[in-house]
């Protein structure tokens, strides 16, 4: 059974957010890490760079397959978790205690659009 | 989706072990029990056991047994003594590759062939085709075979202790056959993981007890996603990956085993004059600087225009380092070219390497 944080928003797509003074903490969830097996590698945005609520910002890579990672918010990359690209195996270890990204929200409202634990925990369960 | 999936004879057991299963080749087979990773290492460091049940066999009994598969077969099976194992491909008339197979010499007038489970129908047309005028049949005993693979440097002891079968003479590229519980067993100390192991051939029921065996013995179960791995790492070719209807074996870099000086043979003419005239693209080894993953079909630059596709890529499991296989335009083929790899929207440095990233420890 996988672990779902309370106090976090979820994507369907499997990647959770935290929202603090208009600034997203953004990671995969460990319902993700652990579907997707070891992980080698995490394709990052750059700081500076624009992302799009619903659409691809980076990838997580198994040693099988690579997976998309979609963006939860809209809004400015501030800073990567630059730890993941030495140690990526980090999101298996604990895939909420190690974010991939801080974006400044553009529209703290898409928020809303997410779900809460309740509602992705009967995702995961499908 | 998935109702036409082929079961091995060992498939309630993966389900039963919880394997993560998926298609492959027609077949519901299992990608990985545990990790590929810890799976993996199991095979290189010590032993562990794959159902490669979905493996295609072809019995050619007759007269021309020899004549008719020195004649769809690239490799030279003459004068070799009953017991070897050869391996090699079946090429078409333009040298394109059918499917590359392992040959079993039973002897001069029969011989047991073992073809990719996503080729069998292809395969099994092919070849009943071309034998006619052969006074030989080709019968496909695909159904009729469950086969395991045990695989790892305690492989031997292993099959010795848990399966008592008396494996330790057994030769690389050769087999016994064994009489156990009234049927005939094939063993043969072959595999697709660059470690030294064994391929175990019988009935339905005869793999099952073996698997169980093994399992109570706690040797490790092994998903495809680790033979690939394992199979990449010591560069042996995938069909579908390094080799297709449309790449030859010369350009799949595996010319030590198309025997040119051998009389006719389908395929002969066009290999020759390729051989002869030099490929226009091969396949290489690539490794990349930094841990990004090269994939099947990613492209490889060259000064920023296209020489190239991946055909199999990884983060080495036994090395750490992102190393691929790719099928890339001459010259940049040389040992040494500096290329690039575009995987999504990047582009990452690599140079040409020799596809044997880590080194076979074949028992010969």
């Amino acid at each position: 059974m996988s672990k779902i944080l309370e106090n976090l928003r979820y994507a369907d797509s499997h990647e959770w957010v935290s929202l603090e003074d208009g600034i997203a903490t953004v990671g995969i969830t460990d319902y993700a890490q652990h579907a997707l097996g070891n992980i080698v590698y995490v394709d990052m945005p750059e700081v500076g760079d624009e992302v799009t609520a619903g659409e691809e910002f980076g990838a997580v890579e198994s040693v099988k397959a690579a997976s998309d990672l979609i963006s939860p918010v809209s809004g400015e990359v501030l800073e990567i978790n630059e730890e993941l690209e030495d140690s990526p195996e980090l999101l298996n270890e604990d895939a909420f205690a190690n974010w991939i990204m801080k974006v400044k929200v553009s529209d703290a409202s898409e928020i809303d659009n997410l779900l809460d634990a309740a509602a992705y925990s009967k995702i995961c369960e499908e | 989706m998935e109702e036409n999936l082929i079961k091995t004879c060992l498939h309630d057991r993966h389900v039963s072990q919880g394997a993560l299963m998926s298609p492959f080749g027609g077949f519901d087979m299992p990608i990985q029990y545990d990790s590929i990773t810890q799976e993996h290492n199991a095979v290189r460091q010590n032993v562990g056991v794959f159902d490669v049940s979905h493996m295609g066999e072809v019995r050619v009994k007759g007269k021309q047994a020899y004549d008719f598969v020195s004649h769809i077969f690239v490799n030279d099976v003459t004068g070799a003594p009953d017991g070897q194992i050869f391996y090699g491909m079946m090429c078409y008339e333009n040298g394109g590759t059918v499917d590359d197979l392992l040959v079993y010499k039973v002897n001069d007038q029969e011989y047991f062939l073992v073809i990719n489970a996503a080729n069998i129908d292809k395969d099994v047309a092919w070849i009943k085709k071309n034998a006619e005028g052969f006074d030989c049949t080709v019968e496909d005993e695909s159904p009729k075979y469950g086969e395991v693979a045990v695989q790892g440097p305690k492989a031997e002891e292993t099959v010795e202790r848990v399966l008592g079968i008396d494996c330790r003479d057994i030769a690389f590229y050769n087999f016994k056959t064994f009489e156990i519980d009234g049927e005939e067993i094939i063993v043969s100390r072959t595999g697709y993981t660059g470690e030294d192991g064994f391929e175990i051939y019988g009935s339905h029921d005869y793999i099952r007890r073996v698997w169980d065996k093994l399992m109570e013995a706690g040797v490790q179960p092994c998903g495809l996603g680790c033979r690939d791995t394992l199979r990449f790492e010591v560069g042996l070719p995938l069909y579908g990956d390094e080799l297709a209807d449309d790449i030859t074996p010369i350009e799949a870099s595996l010319s030590m085993f198309v025997k040119l000086d051998k009389p006719g043979f389908i395929g002969k003419e066009a290999l020759a004059a390729q051989k002869a005239e030099g490929v226009k693209r091969r396949i290489v080894g690539i490794e990349l600087a930094g841990s990004a993953v090269p994939r099947h079909g990613y492209p490889v630059l060259a000064g920023g225009e296209k020489v190239g596709e991946i055909t199999t890529g990884y983060k080495s499991i036994s090395t750490g380092k992102s190393v691929a296989m790719a099928m890339i335009d001459k010259p940049y083929d040389k040992l040494g070219t500096e290329v690039e790899v575009q995987i999504r929207k990047k582009t990452f440095p690599g140079k040409v390497v020799k596809k044997r990233f880590y080194d076979k420890n074949y028992k010969k």
